[in-house]
């Protein structure tokens, strides 16, 4: 049977969703999924891995402090070690910045950002945008091993239930880059490629002062990611992290919600593939209607407050 | 110090898309051409620590001889030279071909640091500054946003899904550059006369096959028709019934 490896996350002993949907795109090729994790309470997310299709979970122990490069080049070994057909991660920061040192080890090339994955006598045809999303390739792979990055909130953990083998190994020490410290972010604040609905809001919000009415749609939501235009970005108002776009970061939410935002090419190249999109601008005109599921054509000052309100109510009847 | 900064040249983000004919590509016609953005901030960077810690900065390329016009603005920055490594069709490369590549300029030019940007806003794999330093077996950090350099290694921070983090790193290494880093500065009158001067060689790439065959590439699929709920806060009720109703994400 085909093994695929695949790198998976974990905070605080539990799996993160996107390495979750990542261990379902493995299962789905009809291959025996071997996750790899790393880090405190590595062992604890065994289980969730497992329950999303993983036959075995290896946990690297470290006790120095984390090394990407090193890192990389024990999840390489694994690799070879077990023969394994394809190396998977997560399109994340972290599994971005891990999955081309691997595939690099490997003498492999990498396919990043993967939204389609698929097996046929041996070989991995994988689906991607290019230029973010204004077109999408079918590719297949002649690398003796394929490796690629699976965009979060597309793939689906696997359905059936299963319990994961696990293996403890050491992870090797030292390295060429250390991380020193980590600052945790504010508890339950989500990256907008990672969450499930994002509000983003652009220029109509008039001024950083503003962005207030968005955070609080978001947090009505109770799961949502706050984003942001370029042209908001580059004034300042809002950080860099939050951009969405071309030149920002391209995300596929359950909902996106677009407020003040009148719909630039390069904006819509980012969030198009959102499963449904609700615009909210003063224009009717705006190019933002035209890619929107639903649209409402006025101020956002008035609509978010009662916008806010209507969320909170229905999702309390829940 | 000898310094990199890797830029590629990439449709401006204003570039419409329209198909080859052959369904396996995109049909340049019409496209304007730019630094890709991300890169901007490389050759930022690299003109910083040329600034700091001495030395000299090479803007380094793989694309076809157009590309010397970006490498030009480059050069008027304040760059010292550019080298176009020549590929009349650098669409075709994927990451590990021009990790590769450049691995092997970057070795031959004897280079200490190499600053590429997070991502070419084309092929967005955000991948070759990793690759590029596995392959030279040097550091890497991704997607910094604060650097503090020494002549013999640094400290970066950079933004991951779980917080900031510092990172330390010794030399030589690839420092993949991500907005908040710096902002790149323009170039003045005397750096576009100087410039002129500056030399900017073409030389032929190393030949590194592609692992990745093009079976086809299409259009994304048109969002079917959405329609105006209301106006105003007196449609925010419309909106949660189709929400909940129709869309099912409420």
């Amino acid at each position: 049977m085909t093994t695929i490896v695949v790198f998976a996350e974990q905070s605080g002993g539990q799996a993160r969703r996107a390495s979750l949907e990542c261990v379902g795109a493995a299962r789905s090729t009809g291959a025996e999924v071997t996750a790899v994790v790393s880090g405190k309470q590595a062992q604890a997310s065994a289980a969730g891995l497992g329950a999303a299709g993983a036959a075995k979970v290896i946990c690297l122990d470290g006790t120095g402090p984390h090394s990407p490069d090193a890192t990389a080049a024990d999840l390489a070994k694994i690799v070879a070690e077990l023969g394994a057909k394809a190396f998977l991660a997560a399109a994340t920061t972290l599994g971005k910045d891990l999955a081309p040192r691997v595939a690099a080890h490997l003498d492999s090339t990498l396919f990043s950002d993967v939204i389609g994955l698929s097996a046929e006598g041996g070989e991995f045809t994988v689906v991607r945008p290019w230029l973010a999303g204004k077109a999408i390739a079918t590719l297949r792979s002649t690398a003796g091993v394929l490796c690629a990055t699976t965009r979060p909130n597309v793939f689906a953990p696997a359905a059936s239930a299963g319990q994961a083998s696990v293996e403890q190994r050491a992870a090797s020490s030292g390295g060429k880059v250390l991380v020193t410290g980590i600052e945790a972010k504010s508890a339950g604040k989500l990256d907008v490629k990672e969450a499930s609905v994002v509000v983003s809001g652009g220029r109509g919000m008039k001024g950083p002062e503003n962005f207030g009415l968005i955070e609080n749609l978001a947090a009505a939501f109770g799961n949502a990611a706050t984003g942001a235009s370029r042209a908001v970005v580059d004034a300042g108002w809002r950080p860099h992290a939050e951009q969405v776009g071309q030149t920002g970061k391209t995300v596929a939410p359950k909902l996106y919600i677009a407020v003040g935002i009148s719909g630039a090419i390069q904006h819509l190249a980012g969030m198009r593939t959102s499963k449904v999109i609700v615009a909210i601008n003063k224009d009717k005109d705006a190019p933002i209607f035209r890619v929107a599921d639903y649209g409402i054509v006025g101020d956002a000052f008035e609509v978010l407050p009662a916008l806010t309100e209507a969320v909170r109510a229905a999702r309390a009847r829940h | 110090m000898k310094i990199v900064a890797c830029v590629k040249r990439v449709p401006t983000t204003e570039a419409q898309v329209k198909l080859a004919g052959d369904g396996k590509g995109l049909d340049p016609a019409g496209w304007q051409y730019m630094l890709s953005f991300y890169d901007e901030l490389a050759v930022e960077e690299a003109l910083k620590t040329k600034e700091k810690l001495g030395g000299d900065v090479t803007v380094l390329t793989i694309g076809p001889s157009e590309a010397s016009k970006e490498l030009r603005e480059c050069l008027a920055r304040g760059a010292d030279s550019g080298v176009v490594l020549k590929d009349a069709d650098p669409s075709a490369r994927d990451p590990r071909s021009t990790a590769k590549a450049l691995a092997a300029k970057i070795r031959a030019l004897g280079a200490e640091i190499v600053f590429t940007g997070r991502v070419a806003t084309d092929r967005d794999h955000a991948a070759v500054g990793p690759m590029l330093a596995t392959y030279l077996g040097w550091a890497c950090v991704s997607e910094v946003h604060a650097l503090e350099l020494t002549a013999s290694g640094g400290v970066a921070k950079r933004e991951t899904e779980q917080g900031i983090e510092s990172l330390s790193f010794q030399l030589p290494a690839v420092i993949s550059c991500n907005k908040g880093l710096n902002e790149p500065r323009r170039a003045s009158l005397k750096g576009i006369m100087g410039a002129k001067a500056k030399p900017i060689a073409e030389e032929a790439v190393e030949e590194v096959p592609s692992q990745t065959v093009v079976l086809k590439v299409e259009l994304p699929p048109a969002r079917k028709a959405g329609r105006i709920v209301g106006e105003g806060a007196a449609a925010v009720p419309a909106l949660i019934t189709a929400l909940q109703t129709e869309a099912q994400v409420l």
